[in-house]
């Protein structure tokens, strides 16, 4: 097979994927951006250049406040799958022995991921509600008087679902870059007199930080867009973007929706930049 | 064997204690709408159980309870199907495309890590808009697809680049070297040796497909898919249907996870 033969194979091949990425993600998005210069009255959008949507959108404060909700929610739950993705990725990585052990925990971990989000968001109502299993179990240990009325519908319950949802996204890239650190650096650690905690802190998680770097930006894009979530388990009682979003298309404000939905993407995208300087994907694969 | 292992520190136990609270959080909730799913003709959407029956599920196949769930399944069915067979030999080649370096892969390479991190809201807004303005009518199986498979080829494609970055080349050239033409080197030796990750792309696009809701909201037309009849129920409908829909759903999850473990368990024993 000579050179420019090849080279031509792998055109043929790469077109497919390439072309469903221009026809359904890159003109989609450039539809957004001029979308979002466009005018509308109640009954359909209008082709013009102007620039309300987005001085309307800027100058209210409920934007705002939106964007400051996204970020604590974003920020909350970026922490808590961290944190736990971190502490099981660990545990499967260096105490769990053997490899079939491995792999089945490691399975345990990611088999919710292939079922129905919403299904899962619902299945903390009849744990968290009013008359759910956790107040009637505090209630009949006695250690509350009457329900706790935070725990639906609230931001709580919000971060809580996130972290039930997305903790995976942690765990599976941190568990890969952990798979690949040389054992011989963590006995050559351990050799020089260095504790398990030393080790953990100045050897493996330095080593992990590819995988990290990787789970924020899944957890944290992922949360920065999500609006079901924050619908279902707030009960309307809190807003986020990508919410906002959805509210504005619910209305048929398309060119409203395209400037929010500009914007949201650029912070995302500013925020993946910021994450991109960490590690190099490609290496990571 | 036990007993020639080292003892295993403190710290092991407190992790294993860690880890199987989290499996408990994991599936925990999803036990309870399990068992609230069998509730009683009378029973409420919490505990305590007020009987045992199948009322709910009889309730759901029931056409004025539910809007159209038999519909939206078959339809998210067939999606599902559509996406997983589009998504496994698209990302088949462009994973052979990827093995020689080539003038835009990069580019091709960066569009599906973007796919992968724009907020699914804004591909649905963008089709919708697309379709909007062009004025053609939105389908689910031609703008919800497109949706769809921008997010199961990222997915695609990242599993075959781990495949082919541990991929001896040297079985190739040895068939090449016995007079294989390219294409029965591709069908003898490269796909009977990524077929279990293949596999692996399959369930992932199909699963991803069956249960997405964000891209398919402003793209799948009229007519509904499964999950947004769900959502649609969630704001709706009080009674434990909700949860026996949802005990449904799962378990024809878990049905095609361990359908595809077993294929790969079968492929993997053929071959030994």
């Amino acid at each position: 097979m000579s050179a420019s033969n090849s080279k031509r194979g792998s055109y043929f091949l790469i077109t497919p994927m390439a072309l469903v990425f221009a026809i359904f993600l890159v003109i989609p998005l450039l539809t957004i951006v001029v979308v979002s210069f466009w005018d509308y009255d109640e009954y359909r959008i209008l082709p013009d250049f102007i620039l309300e949507n987005y001085s309307y959108l800027l100058g209210s404060s409920v934007t705002w406040q939106i964007y400051l909700n996204t970020f604590k929610y974003a920020a909350l739950t970026w922490v808590f799958t961290l944190g736990i993705g971190f502490t099981v990725a660990y545990f499967l990585a260096f105490h769990v022995r053997s490899l079939t052990w491995q792999i089945i925990l490691f399975m345990v971990c990611t088999i919710p991921f292939w079922t129905s989000n919403i299904i899962r968001m619902i299945s903390w109502i009849p744990f968290l509600g009013r008359n759910g299993l956790l107040n009637q179990a505090l209630m009949g240990t006695g250690i509350i008087h009457e329900p706790l009325e935070f725990l639906l519908f609230s931001d709580f319950a919000v971060v809580l679902a996130d972290v039930h949802l997305y903790t995976l996204f942690m765990v599976v890239p941190i568990f890969n870059s952990m798979m690949r650190i040389d054992r011989s650096l963590i006995e050559a650690a351990r050799d020089n007199g260095a504790s398990a905690w030393a080790t953990l802190r100045h050897v493996i998680l330095p080593l992990s930080k590819p995988g990290i770097a990787i789970g924020s930006i899944f957890v944290i894009t992922v949360v920065m867009g999500d609006f079901i979530t924050v619908r279902l388990m707030s009960g309307g009682q809190s807003a986020s973007v990508g919410l906002q979003i959805s509210n504005e298309i619910g209305l048929l404000q398309y060119p409203a929706a395209a400037a929010s939905a500009v914007v949201l993407l650029i912070t995302v995208l500013l925020i993946v930049t910021a994450l991109l300087r960490l590690v190099d994907i490609r290496k990571e694969l | 064997m036990a007993i020639t292992r080292e003892k295993r520190p403190v710290a092991f136990y407190f992790l294993a204690a860690f880890f199987a609270l989290f499996v408990l959080f994991l599936y925990g909730p999803m036990l309870t709408i399990f068992i609230l799913s069998f509730q009683g003709p009378n029973g409420g959407l919490t505990f305590p159980m007020n009987g045992f029956s199948f009322h709910w599920f009889v309730n759901l196949f029931q056409q004025q309870a539910v809007g159209d769930f038999g519909g939206s399944f078959m339809r998210s069915l067939k999606l599902g199907l559509i996406v997983m067979v589009v998504t496994v030999v698209v990302s088949f080649m462009a994973g052979m495309a990827f093995r020689r370096r080539f003038r835009g892969d990069t580019v091709v390479f960066y569009l599906a890590i973007a796919s992968l991190i724009v907020p699914s809201i804004l591909i649905s807004l963008g089709i919708g808009l697309l379709f909007n303005i062009f004025e053609i009518q939105p389908h689910w199986y031609s703008s919800a697809l497109g949706a769809h498979l921008t997010w199961t080829f990222p997915f695609g494609l990242l599993i075959m680049f781990a495949v082919f970055n541990r991929f001896d080349p040297s079985f190739e050239e040895a068939a090449r070297d016995l007079g294989a033409s390219n294409w029965q080197t591709v069908r003898h030796v490269v796909l009977p040796m990524v077929a279990p990750s293949l596999i692996g792309v399959a369930m992932f696009s199909f699963t991803l497909s069956y249960d997405e809701f964000a891209r398919t909201l402003m793209t799948a037309g009229s007519l509904n898919t499964l999950p947004l009849e769900i959502y649609g129920m969630t704001t709706n409908v009080t009674t434990p249907v909700l949860y026996a829909l949802g005990t449904l759903t799962t378990v024809f999850s878990f049905v095609v996870i361990g359908l595809a473990f077993g294929a790969v368990v079968l492929l993997r024993r053929r071959k030994a």
